[in-house]
This record gives structure tokens, sequence and C-alpha cells, in this order.
């Protein structure tokens, strides 16, 4: 019978420094059965796990076409990552999944996509970004909408770069406290949203990053006219089993790891920034 | 107790004395026997294999906060009307291993799987809100995507031998939640104490089988109308109620209510009604690892919404109070499951009133949130 709780090794192939506190892991499945059939969306996250250390979620940056890896960006947050980020390639570690529900991708094709994302919660939706380009000719225009905090904060940024060169690709950035040398904006990710000439009829927008920050781009993109089905957003919670069973990631009657993480906006939209939920 | 019920029972009758038939029985099939002992003051499940092991001539006073046993005077084995715990832990451990990992030689990790060693076990007394509780549980731990090997082990390893309540507890409301006190469904063999004997039926192939072996006395009308009885007094014994779930749902339009707080100002946090709620589910996992660092194994161990940890990312807490944390349980408990498990998660045991520190009532907890007032009990 199938354990969803049993971890299954694998090696790390690759290692990269993103930022000081950020890094990624490519990794493999030791068993090749199970790298051959390891299917996932994006927006979908495994459990890691280290040897006596703990387990954690993280979810899944690469794309699903790539069979014969998967790639994870971590950062630094507390004891199991900070190990996680002394391993070194032909380390291994466990893994469990991939768990929950990813972005819409079906619903997107034909689409216009904004993408939104804020603080350093960018890493589930660079998956989506990466998707989109690669498969460019099925999706319509791309907004990609970053907001951080400081000019620092900012990973990836060559590839902000490169994405903004790509055709049909509009990539806006905001500093709210930018440096000298910060060539976009000054202000909040919901400055860089009202810019936006919003084709109602055939846009869906996913949002990533803090909760307060979403709820003021969902308030935004309701304003500017978009319904609550073409909004998706993901969500982080406290997760110990992954499959809806400890009862920790719970949102009122959803479970954030197994309905979610991704949602649309309806479906958690009575208690985003309610307190205690 | 339904007409249709008594028809679909047809119980033969059993002197109390023949109830050792039972334990010889399971003895036979290799079964190990829990019943009800009494241990620290309270019912426990302990492995019996005598009748005179079961708690005679006692019953459970309960309050809000409150649990006395006392002397009864009709000898009964069953007037008492449960301990702290359900079936919960018996399938649901409180702790358990759930793989063990192992440094090899070459500093690669051995990842194996560990699922409990279980021996086919016999539950004897169990009550309509226990096998209630268990459905709800078998529904959460045993759903179509992810089964739980573990508990899956130990449930199908079970053989349930139900009992009719014939008293209520004061913190008993099973009769509005429609989960008791006459058993349902859910058993192996179902049971029903009167004053002189048993009555016995078959839950299921594998119980009637073993009802078929002890060759019975269909029972007497006299005695049908007894059992029925028994049943109707502990119905009427209940004076603590929950709303319908329609009105249940609500809870969720009372987050911002004053009464979460007064609650939160006498609740400790301590987690108890968590533990013996039966329906209760919440757990967390992390390593043990050995001494030598050789090994380790990853643990889980119940958790409660009403633990610092539960509603913990990071450095960041959800439910810093326990006014939230309190609002989390009951809103979840009563309303969220409606829609995750298709009804409320409270079979009405009353247990979380009982096992209370500072005696909070969630019956009138509900009454306070959705009516205004406080239920008059």
């Amino acid at each position: 019978m199938f354990d969803p709780h049993l971890p299954h090794s694998a090696v790390i192939d690759r290692r990269v420094q993103e930022s000081p506190g950020i890094f990624s892991l490519r990794l493999q499945h030791v068993d090749t059965k199970l790298q051959d059939i390891f299917e996932f969306q994006p927006g979908q996250f495994n459990m890691l796990s280290l040897f006596g250390v703990g387990e954690v979620p993280i979810s899944i940056v690469s794309d699903p076409d790539d069979s014969h890896f998967f790639d994870h960006t971590i950062r630094v947050v507390g004891r199991v990552t900070e190990a996680l980020s002394r391993l070194q390639p032909g380390d291994r570690v466990g893994i469990r999944g991939p768990f929950g529900r990813g972005w819409p991708m079906a619903q997107a094709e034909g689409q216009d996509v904004v993408v939104v994302t804020g603080g350093l919660g960018c890493a589930p939706l660079v998956s989506v970004i990466r998707y989109l380009l690669r498969r460019r000719d099925r999706f319509g225009d791309i907004h990609i909408m970053q907001g951080v905090k400081h000019e620092d904060d900012l990973i990836w940024r060559r590839q902000y770069e490169a994405w903004s060169r790509e055709h049909g690709v509009n990539v806006q950035l905001a500093a709210d406290m930018p440096g000298k040398a910060w060539p976009w904006q000054q202000g909040l990710v919901t400055e860089l949203i009202n810019t936006l000439d919003l084709n109602l009829e055939k846009t869906v927008s996913m949002l990533c990053g803090p909760e307060l920050m979403m709820l003021a781009a969902i308030a935004q993109l309701r304003d500017m006219g978009l319904v609550d089905q073409q909004i998706w957003l993901s969500m982080e919670r406290n997760m110990q089993c992954g499959f809806g069973q400890c009862g920790c990631c719970q949102v009122g009657p959803k479970f954030v790891c197994k309905d979610g993480p991704v949602f649309c906006y309806s479906e958690v939209a009575d208690f985003l920034g309610a307190k205690g939920f | 107790m339904s007409a249709q019920h008594i028809v679909a029972r047809r119980p033969g009758f059993m002197e109390r004395e023949r109830l050792q038939d039972f334990f010889d029985v399971f003895r036979l099939l290799g079964y190990r026997t829990l019943g009800p002992v009494v241990e620290e003051e309270t019912i426990q499940w302990r492995e019996v294999d005598t009748i005179d092991a079961l708690p005679t001539g006692v019953q459970a006073r309960q309050g809000a906060g409150e649990y006395r046993l006392e002397e009864q005077s009709e000898n009964r084995l069953f007037a008492w009307n449960h301990g702290p715990q359900a079936i919960k832990p018996l399938l649901f451990s409180a702790e358990e291993t759930l793989w063990h990992e192992r440094l090899m030689a070459d500093g690669q990790v051995d990842i194996k799987q560990t699922l409990p060693e279980v021996k086919p076990t016999a539950i004897f007394g169990v009550r309509a809100c226990d096998l209630a509780a268990l459905a709800l549980q078998d529904r959460h731990f045993l759903s179509q995507q992810n089964p739980d090997p573990h508990y899956k082990a130990r449930r199908e390893a079970l053989f349930l031998i139900g009992i009719d309540c014939a008293f209520s507890a004061a913190t008993c409301f099973c009769t509005s939640t429609g989960d008791g006190p006459s058993l349902g469904e859910g058993f192996d063999i179902g049971m029903a104490e009167l004053d002189d004997g048993y009555l016995v039926w078959g839950g299921s192939a594998k119980g009637g089988e073993i009802i078929d072996r002890l060759s019975l006395e269909p029972a007497t009308e006299a005695q049908l109308n007894s059992m029925i009885q028994e049943t109707d007094r502990a119905a009427a014994q209940q004076h603590r109620f929950l709303p319908g779930e329609t009105e249940l749902k609500q809870l969720y339009d009372k987050l911002n209510h004053g009464h979460w707080d007064e609650i939160g100002e006498r609740c400790l946090s301590c987690g108890n009604c968590t533990a013996v709620c039966p329906t209760c589910f919440c757990y967390s996992t992390g390593y043990q690892r050995t001494l030598d660092g050789q090994s380790a194994d990853m643990k889980r161990q119940w958790d409660s919404c009403f633990s610092q940890t539960h509603s913990s990312m990071g450095q960041f807490m959800l439910r810093r109070e326990t006014a939230l944390r309190y609002r989390q349980w009951l809103t979840h408990k009563l309303a969220g499951w409606q829609e995750q498990f298709g009804r409320s998660g409270c079979v009405g045991c009353g247990r979380c009133i009982t096992w209370c520190p500072v005696g909070i009532d969630l019956t009138q907890a509900v009454s306070a949130l959705l009516d205004g007032r406080l239920a008059d009990v």
C-alpha cells in the first residue's frame, strides 16, 4: 500500500546560490523508476526532509516537462532550511510529494496573465513565468508585477531583465525603499497594477507574497474589473503532512496543503486577512 | 428508538453470567480483548479476559470539569457512561513512528517504512457516540486519495462490541447531534443491558456468526420493551444540547463576537478538550534522533489547535491569543467539519466539558454566540 508519510531519497545534482539567503537545488530521485513517474504542476510542492533535522514544504520551481530533474528554490528562514543550505551536489534529501493543487494553467490558455508577486514570495510564480515563456504561443500578454521592500530583496534581477526583453512580456518592478541605482519604480506593487490596461474578457491573475500585499492587490484588481474567478493566489501555512491529514494548515474549512496551496480568491475570500486564520 | 431499528436487531437474550462466553470465544479466535476497567479513578480501555474485571455497579458522575465514579445499586456492568478516551487512541496513536532512518557506512541515509504490529482486537462496551466518532475518523484517516497505513492496519484488526446507553451523564448531549444513546451502526455485535442480562445481536457478518454460535433464545416482547425503555430513559436524562447543523454554520458569522474573549479569559489553552475529543485529528511531526546520531525516527504526535506551534510559521504565530485558539477549535469542529466531512465534528459525548479543568462548556459557548444568551444548564 502507498504510504504518503514515507519519503524517498533524492540526490542533489546542482546547487546555485541565488542571493545571500536564497539557494536552489536541482534534485533527482535516486530510484529511477520514481523519477520517471514523478509528475507535477506549477504551484505544487514537495516535503523535503533532512536526516535527523526536520522536514519542510517547498514549492517546485522547475518546468513540469523536465523529466530528469526537479528544482527547489529555498530561502534560509529557520533551522531546517539553514541545514539544507549547507548541502552540496551528491548529498541526499528525503522527498515526499508532489502535493497540493497548482496554478490554473488550463484556464490561463489563450488569456493574458497578470503575475503579481511581493517580497520574496515569488518562487511559486517563477515556475509559472517559465512555464508561460516556454509555451509562449498558447498565452496572451504576460504582465509581471513584482514589489519588494528594499532594493536588495530582489533576487533573480538578471532574470527579470531577461524576461522584460521577451516579446509580449511587460515587467514592472517597484521597491518601497529603492537605492540610488534602482532603475524601476519607487512605491508599492498596487501602483504598478494601476498602470495596466487589462483586457477584462481574457485575463487571469496569479498572486503570491505576503497576505497584506495580496489583499491590496486583489482589491486593486477587483476595482479594475476582474471578477473573483480571475484571481488566484498561493497561500502558506504550517504544514506537517502535506496531504490534508495533520490539520495544522487549515484556513476555515480549507486544508491549504490539499485544497491549495493555490486557491481561487472566492474560495478563501471569507478568511483571507481575517485575524487568527 | 424506531420500530424499524428494533426489527433490524432481532436480539437474543443472554444471562449476565454468560457474558464470559464472549471473552472465551474471542480468546479462541485469537483476539486480544479490551474492555472497560476502573483505573486511576476513571474508566479506561484495558486488556481483560474475564467478566470480573469489568466495573460492576459503577456509575460515572460527570459535570463541567468534574468526573467521579460512584456506586450504582443494580450492579450493572455498563451503568457508567464513558471514560476520558473513546476509540481514537487505539487507532490514531498519541505518538508513533512514521519512518526510520539510518546512516550507512557510505554516508548515505537508509529510509525504512515503519508500520505497527497489530493483533486482532475486540473492544467490549463501545458507545454509540464513540462509533459515530470512529466513522468520522475513518472518513479522515481512510480518505480515498491518501489512506493512512498506520490507522488502516489497526482499523482492519478491530472487532467492535457496542452497547446501548441506559443512562446519560449530565454532560451527554448525543440526542441533539443524532448519535445516541442507542447504537446506530458501525459495530459487529450490539448489546443492551437489562436488569437481569443482555440482549445481543449481530451488526456485521462476522458479528452475526459469533451470535449464531451462542444459540441464544430470541428476546421476549417484554425484554424488547425494556430495551427501548432503557435508551428512552437515557435520552430523557439529557438536558444539554447543540442546535442543528445549519445554525452551527452561522458560527463563521460570529468571528468578532465578544464572547470569544470571555472564554479566552477562562481557557488555559491546555488542550485537554482536543485530547479527549474522539474526532480531533491534528498532529505534528518531528525527528527523534538516537544519542549516537546514527539513526532517527520521524515521530508524529497528537497536536492541538491550543498549542503554540499549531499555527506557527517560522517566527510568526497566527493565533497567539487563547481566544483565537478556542475560536479555531469551535468553528472548525462545528462548522468547518460540515464542508470537509459532510457533518459537524461533534458527536455529543461531552468529554470536552467534563475534562476541561475550568469547566468551559461548548454547548453554553454555542448558545451564547448564536443566541446571545447562556444555555439554561
